[in-house]
């Protein structure tokens, strides 16, 4: 029996500031690239950093529009190219997501790897100018479909209240900054300011690579080192840094409510992870989520959910770069302080180590199933490379499944004990 | 296809050799090197083994052929009329043991479990890396044995009165049965997989007893499990835990046939959106039961993209002039004896980018298919089938599904090889029929700027 961890990793610099990660391995039968640029969030960034991958999507120099990037990749058997944007902690990483069937299983026998890597990196780094900017009409159209989206955030209500706590509870940090940024900050975009931004970025931030799927190792640097050649030298880069708040700012827990048209309330509590956050220990942390409310067999969801029927979700999740836990659920009106009152309730449980045995084999099975499932999902490994360079910090799996088997439930109940509620976030009904 | 390659030689006609492992039949696809076992228990219960070597997770889906549309069926030698919402209820229902709860019982394991139900299908799954045996006799259990008592039936009443009003906020939601119920007259598609809240509070404890012993009959379900377990093993632990005696499939009724044209043409509503969004549908001939419902759904897809798919010059035309944005898709489906295609999505104006859409396929009628285009699409279709091949949910939900249709979804790249231009052709002139398309509207509350 293989040991299960199988893949391998290679990490290299093709230049200054652009590393790639290989992460090798034969199970998919497609693969995957992501290319990520890394910025600082910031308020007057967010919005032109996440309008700039998806105006560079609508042409290059030698595909000028949609009509002949989509012919080409069509024509490589559906390669997709799509922009991504993605917050962790206070980082704000833009850029490409490409995917394509594995070569292995194209029926042509012809290879896609290199003419994919070739149309992303034309993508990022030759675009469609005109009279020396980033195209205006791209610009303008692309401008309006990102306000559209920034409004769209409404339709969703159970991210909307996600959305909304953050950004009243942090609205003096750069974590209560959408990733999407603004509307005003869109509107005050120009095409001179997105091509100034653009440069900015290629001269200035960090360019993340991975790769994984079936390929040599050496091919993918061949095709990569091809593609970045034409990028200009560049600075030392660093990854951007998150400023950790331990603790709520005020005693009692601040409140905020919204009424909308609804017919199901939401509440939403966003809490402090305290001390703990100033040398973590992520064994704990992850189990710790898993028993309050990050599985079925957490105490939020046989509580709030199975035991009282207060509502049809009630969940927990952690950042655990920024140190903040979000409790999201979805409740009647008239049960907002029931609910509210019983989420905490579970909370000081586990404080107390009021937990049982079940609940936290239950927890422990959960966060190690995850942890090795998670390697085998091509998204999984992506991220999973992808955090320990954002968070500096990298655990073997095989490491962290073991300390998650043998961390105990006093690791647990000192990590909860630190936890503080910062703020309440309700949408009501009109 | 580029180079004028023989598909048969590339894809082959995908069962190359069938070999005897005592009760299971292994099926190889080679071209794109998946093998599945089949085999048929003595009760009746279909069950699919997808080998899948070096990975960790392993997955199990059973599924009952019985969903939201199944409201009207034949027992004890009459037809029965159940409330909407009783296989959505039952679904919910099933995980309650007389000791205890097996969600707890597969979480204690480190089994992630899950359940859902379709207009056609109530599936029950997890994922699991360790104690596979043990936990797959834990669902086949839970799910083959009721256990429901007044008080717990009660209970469920308010946590799915709450899902339902969670649903009834969703946009999407609104949209979907907005347009089923345009398009159809009396089709049970029409109305919510999960009910109304007034149509749950007519389920008793006798109703859920009833349409288990109808539904969950093993003849008339499935298992597929993905991973690196022995076939053998996962048959053997199936007939262990389900009952021997095979009884009949169920009959069901989905009232007389509905006629091509849409009931209502265009329906809206006024929603808490951003921005007016929209999805129209156009009624289909629908396909025998079988490997024609394969090939239609095949179809579809390709002629879909061709008219409006994200490679067509038509979205790409309205997407540059801003009237569509990415959000814009279209897709297939086919269940309870009818079939329809449904394209949408949002736009500052839903008539003028549905009168495009009409105008296209008029245009597309009257001036033929750009081959180049279609040799493209079919090209991109055959990668985002191979694609698929990683999901093992898609995998086993694809299998089961299909054997309930009548058919093998790995037969898919297959048909693709083989689809001509005329193929799509007499599709679209067929069946893309301005007259059979209904829209439905959400509009903002607020006016849009």
């Amino acid at each position: 029996m293989e040991s299960g961890f199988v893949h391998s990793i290679d990490k290299s610099e093709i230049k200054n500031g652009v590393s790639l990660t290989c992460i090798n391995t034969i199970k998919f039968k497609s693969g995957c690239i992501t290319i990520n640029l890394l910025c600082e969030l910031r308020r007057d960034t967010a919005a032109v950093n996440t309008l700039l991958p998806r105006v560079l999507r609508r042409g290059s120099a030698n595909f000028p529009d949609m009509e002949s990037i989509i012919a080409a990749l069509d024509d490589l058997y559906g390669v997709r190219i799509e922009p991504i944007v993605r917050k962790k902690g206070e980082v704000h990483c833009i850029g490409f997501y490409i995917d394509f069937p594995d070569d292995r299983y194209i029926p042509t026998g012809e290879s896609v790897l290199e003419k994919a890597i070739h149309i992303a990196g034309e993508i990022l780094l030759s675009p469609a100018k005109q009279d020396g900017t980033l195209r205006n009409d791209y610009v303008k159209s692309e401008k309006i479909n990102l306000i559209d989206d920034i409004r769209a955030a409404i339709n969703d209500k159970r991210g909307y209240a996600v959305d909304r706590l953050l950004e009243e509870m942090c609205s003096e940090e750069a974590f209560g900054i959408s990733k999407l940024g603004t509307e005003e900050e869109v509107l005050k975009i120009t095409a001179e300011t997105l091509t100034d931004h653009y440069q900015k970025i290629l001269d200035n931030s960090g360019i993340e690579i991975f790769y994984c799927g079936s390929a040599d190792t050496a091919r993918v640097k061949t095709a990569i080192e091809t593609t970045f050649k034409t990028l200009p030298e560049r600075k030392d880069t660093q990854v951007p840094k998150t400023n950790i708040i331990y603790y709520p700012p005020t005693d009692t827990p601040r409140r905020f409510t919204d009424k909308l048209d609804v017919s199901q309330g939401k509440l939403t509590i966003g809490f402090r992870m305290g001390d703990t956050m100033k040398n973590p220990d992520y064994p704990a942390l992850m189990l710790f989520s898993a028993l309050y409310g990050g599985s079925v067999s957490s105490k939020l969801f046989l509580n709030v959910r199975e035991r009282l029927s207060l509502c049809y979700y009630a969940s927990s999740m952690i950042d655990k770069h920024k140190g903040i836990m979000i409790v999201s659920s979805g409740v009647e009106f008239s049960n907002f302080e029931t609910a509210f009152d019983e989420i905490l309730a579970q909370l000081e449980n586990i404080k107390n180590g009021d937990v049982s045995e079940w609940e936290f084999t239950s927890a422990k099975r959960y966060v190690i199933t995850s942890i090795k499932s998670a390697l085998d999902r091509l998204g999984g490994l992506e991220e999973l490379y992808f955090d320990s360079v954002i968070y500096s910090i990298h655990y073997d799996p095989a490491r962290l499944s073991d300390m998650v088997e043998t961390a105990t439930l006093e690791q647990v109940v000192s990590l909860a004990s630190g936890i503080k509620t910062d703020s309440v976030y309700m949408l009501t009904g009109e | 296809m580029a180079g004028n390659v023989d598909y048969h030689t590339v894809f082959g006609r995908f069962v190359m050799t069938e070999d005897r492992i005592e009760v299971m039949r292994l099926r190889e696809y080679k071209q794109i090197n998946e093998q599945v076992y089949t085999g048929t228990l003595p009760n009746g219960l279909a069950v699919f083994v997808v080998p899948k070597p070096g990975f960790h997770k392993k997955y199990a889906f059973f599924a009952a052929d019985y969903g939201g549309i199944d409201r009207r069926f034949k027992h004890g030698g009459r037809w029965i009329d159940t409330p909407a919402g009783v296989a959505h209820f039952l679904e919910h229902k099933m995980f309650d043991t007389e000791d205890g709860n097996a969600l707890e019982k597969l979480s204690a394991n480190g089994a992630s479990p899950n359940a859902y139900t379709s207009s056609d299908i109530t599936a029950y799954h997890f994922e699991c890396i360790d104690k596979f045996d043990e936990n797959l006799g834990i669902l086949l259990n839970f799910v083959s044995i009721p256990y429901f008592t007044p008080e717990s039936v009660e209970k469920e009443q308010g946590i799915i009165a709450q899902e339902i009003r969670m649903v009834e906020d969703d946009p999407d939601y609104n949209l979907y049965y907005g347009l089923l119920k345009a398009l159809f007259k009396h089709n049970p598609l029409r109305d919510s997989v999960a009910g109304t809240v007034e149509s749950i509070e007519k389920i008793t404890v006798k109703t859920l007893f009833d349409c288990h012993k109808v539904f969950y009959a093993p003849s008339n379900m499935a298992l597929c499990v993905v991973g690196d377990v022995d076939p053998k093993s996962v048959y053997d632990i199936a007939c262990k835990a389900l009952p021997g005696e095979k009884s009949d499939v169920p009959l069901r009724d989905y009232g007389t046939p509905e006629a091509l044209a849409p009931e209502i043409t265009d329906v809206s509503k006024a929603m808490e959106v951003s921005l007016p969004v929209f999805v129209a549908g156009n009624k289909l001939t629908p396909a025998a039961p079988g490997a024609d419902t394969l090939r239609l759904e095949i179809i579809s897809a390709i002629a879909l993209e061709i008219l409006c798919g994200h490679s067509s010059p038509l979205y790409l035309r309205l997407y540059a002039e801003g009237q569509i944005n990415a959000d814009f898709s279209a897709s297939f489906d086919s269940a309870a004896g009818v079939a329809y295609t449904i394209f949408g999505g949002e736009t500052r104006d839903p008539h003028r980018v549905y009168k495009e859409v009409k105008d296209e396929v008029q245009r597309i009628q009257a001036s033929g298919l750009d081959a180049a285009l279609f040799e493209r699409v079919k090209k991109a279709a055959i990668g985002s089938h191979i694609r698929a091949l990683n999901s093992f949910g898609v995998l086993a939900s694809g299998i089961v599904e299909g054997h309930f249709k009548g058919f093998d979804p790995f037969e898919a790249p297959a048909i693709l090889f083989e689809l001509t231009l005329d193929d799509v052709s007499s599709f679209i002139k067929d069946n893309m029929i301005p007259d059979n398309m209904a829209i439905s509207v959400i509009n903002p509350k607020n006016e849009v700027v």
